[in-house]
């Protein structure tokens, strides 16, 4: 029997919310970690009862919690390899939040800075972290990607994290600059077909690859134009919100930036423009279907300055055509007096058949679509501002 | 032994109650006392003060006997109330927020 498993993080815990294969009727468990910002949870994909999530606050920082029974329970793990679990008193050990940035091998001293607000060189400090992606094949492997933006990785489910320090240190780190909302690594794109491959995007620096397994980074920034940006051939500076890639193309890359929705048919190396027919082309969140490499949907937001859907109506345009020819999906969401937003990696596809799309809003509702998107209906309406939505499909 | 109030969150976090008692031995100072709460309770490594610049995180306060103590240095020995076990040392979160 089949069904899917909803991840969401919100700004005062995560739920998980469940269903069979039909999609129909939801249960739905939370607050986990009731009054902390939940920026992400995600599960593996080697191991689906194996879940990490983020977890942070303003007043006590960064916390990464995993479950091994897909949610029941949690844990923050820390533990060193043949050690205790707990401590002499029987409580959990715990480094599982610490964080640090890599310090040039040369000097010992800070391996760059950035571009700070005004013009000035700033140094990396660390403030929370964005998203978790779980390797395709190892459940105790997993990438952060943190503000200031750098890249980190267990490989030991989560105890202890290190830097990828060739994304920072390839040489454009002086010219990253954060956007309105912080200088975060936001996106991490996995290729199952080749490990060696990674594809990352940081606001406001662009998006980067590397085909090393994260030693070696290139900008792959070309064909990106921005308002901001006088220089077409900028390596790097575009706000770009979110990259999506169906893992049978490899190639393609679809990108919601700032302002304009992308493509790119090469890895990367060269964007071309496909915002076509939308009504606006901001946007956050950007996703592809599940069995149709050429099927994307975004949802467009009115503007940089108003961060609602135009004309008060919530609407998911979807191109079956790769970009350019979009069609506006509005059954079952509001089409009239609705403002809100849809952040980031608040949308999610399921991979069953018909494909399910998932998405939340920061007006606390969890919209489902179990046929590819042509209807909609809410899972919930009244949680906290959601942050994150990720799909399990289970089997 | 040295009792500890924990705002809210950090008691969730480390399921106790609001108030937990350790042994720390003498100089009784804010370090000393924040390395005994560590040791116990390694969750908590990194929340109360960051785990690289080991400051205080700008959004928590120390206090003691009625004396906030949040701007003292970390080597700033403990009045002997709190010493005996007469009075909590207090880690306050700031009201702020949403």
């Amino acid at each position: 029997m089949s069904g899917v498993r909803v991840l969401v993080g919100t700004r005062k815990g995560a739920f998980i919310l469940t269903s069979d294969g039909k999609r129909q009727k939801w249960d739905v468990a939370g607050p986990y970690f009731a009054g902390w910002e939940i920026y992400h949870v995600k599960g593996s994909p080697a191991d689906p009862n194996r879940l990490y999530a983020s977890q942070t606050s303003g007043w006590f920082g960064q916390i990464i919690q995993r479950s091994n029974d897909a949610g029941r329970t949690w844990e923050q793990p820390g533990t060193k390899p043949g050690e205790p679990t707990t401590t002499p008193e029987g409580m959990p050990k715990g480094e599982s939040n610490k964080f640090v940035y890599d310090t040039s091998p040369k000097t010992g001293k800070p391996l760059t800075t950035h571009q700070w607000y005004d013009g000035t060189q700033h140094p990396w400090e660390f403030k929370r972290v964005w998203h978790l992606e779980p390797s395709i094949n190892d459940p105790d492997t997993v990438y952060a990607g943190v503000e200031d933006a750098a890249l980190f990785r267990t490989t030991d489910g989560g105890q202890s994290w290190h830097e990828l320090a060739g994304l920072r240190g390839h040489g454009t780190g002086p010219q990253w600059s954060p956007g309105a909302g912080g200088m975060g690594l936001h996106t991490i794109v996995l290729d199952k077909n080749n490990q060696n491959r990674m594809f990352v995007a940081i606001s406001a620096a662009g998006a980067f690859r590397t085909e090393d397994g994260g030693k070696n980074w290139k900008p792959i920034n070309q064909g990106l134009r921005s308002q901001y940006i006088p220089d077409p051939k900028a390596e790097v500076g575009h706000c770009v919100h979110r990259i999506a890639m169906h893992p049978s193309k490899p190639n393609v890359l679809f990108m919601q930036k700032h302002w304009d929705v992308m493509r790119t048919d090469n890895a990367g190396d060269l964007w071309k423009e496909v915002s076509g027919n939308l009504p606006t082309d901001f946007g956050f969140v950007i996703d592809v279907h599940a069995h149709e490499p050429e099927t994307v949907y975004v949802v467009p937001i009115k503007s940089d300055g108003e961060h609602f859907p135009p004309d008060g109506k919530l609407r998911v345009y979807r191109s079956k055509t790769g970009g350019n020819e979009w069609e506006p999906l509005t059954r079952g969401l509001p089409q009239q007096n609705c403002y809100v937003n849809v952040l980031r990696d608040a949308m999610a596809v399921d991979s069953l058949d018909k494909c399910g799309i998932y998405f939340g809003t920061t007006g606390g509702q969890v919209y489902a679509s179990a046929d590819a998107g042509d209807s909609w209906s809410p899972i919930v309406r009244d949680l906290p501002p959601v942050l994150s939505v990720e799909v399990q499909t289970l089997s | 032994m040295i009792r500890v109030t924990l705002p809210y969150h950090l008691r969730t976090l480390a399921r106790v109650g609001e108030e937990v008692t350790l042994a720390v031995s003498d100089p009784v100072t804010l370090s000393s006392v924040l390395d005994a709460l560590e040791a116990r309770y390694p969750m908590l490594a990194g929340t109360v003060r960051d785990h690289y610049t080991q400051q205080r995180r700008p959004f928590l306060r120390f206090f003691a006997c009625g004396e906030d103590l949040s701007l003292e240095t970390l080597d700033y020995r403990l009045p002997d109330a709190v010493v005996s076990g007469a009075e909590p040392f207090m880690i306050i979160g700031a009201i702020a927020g949403g």
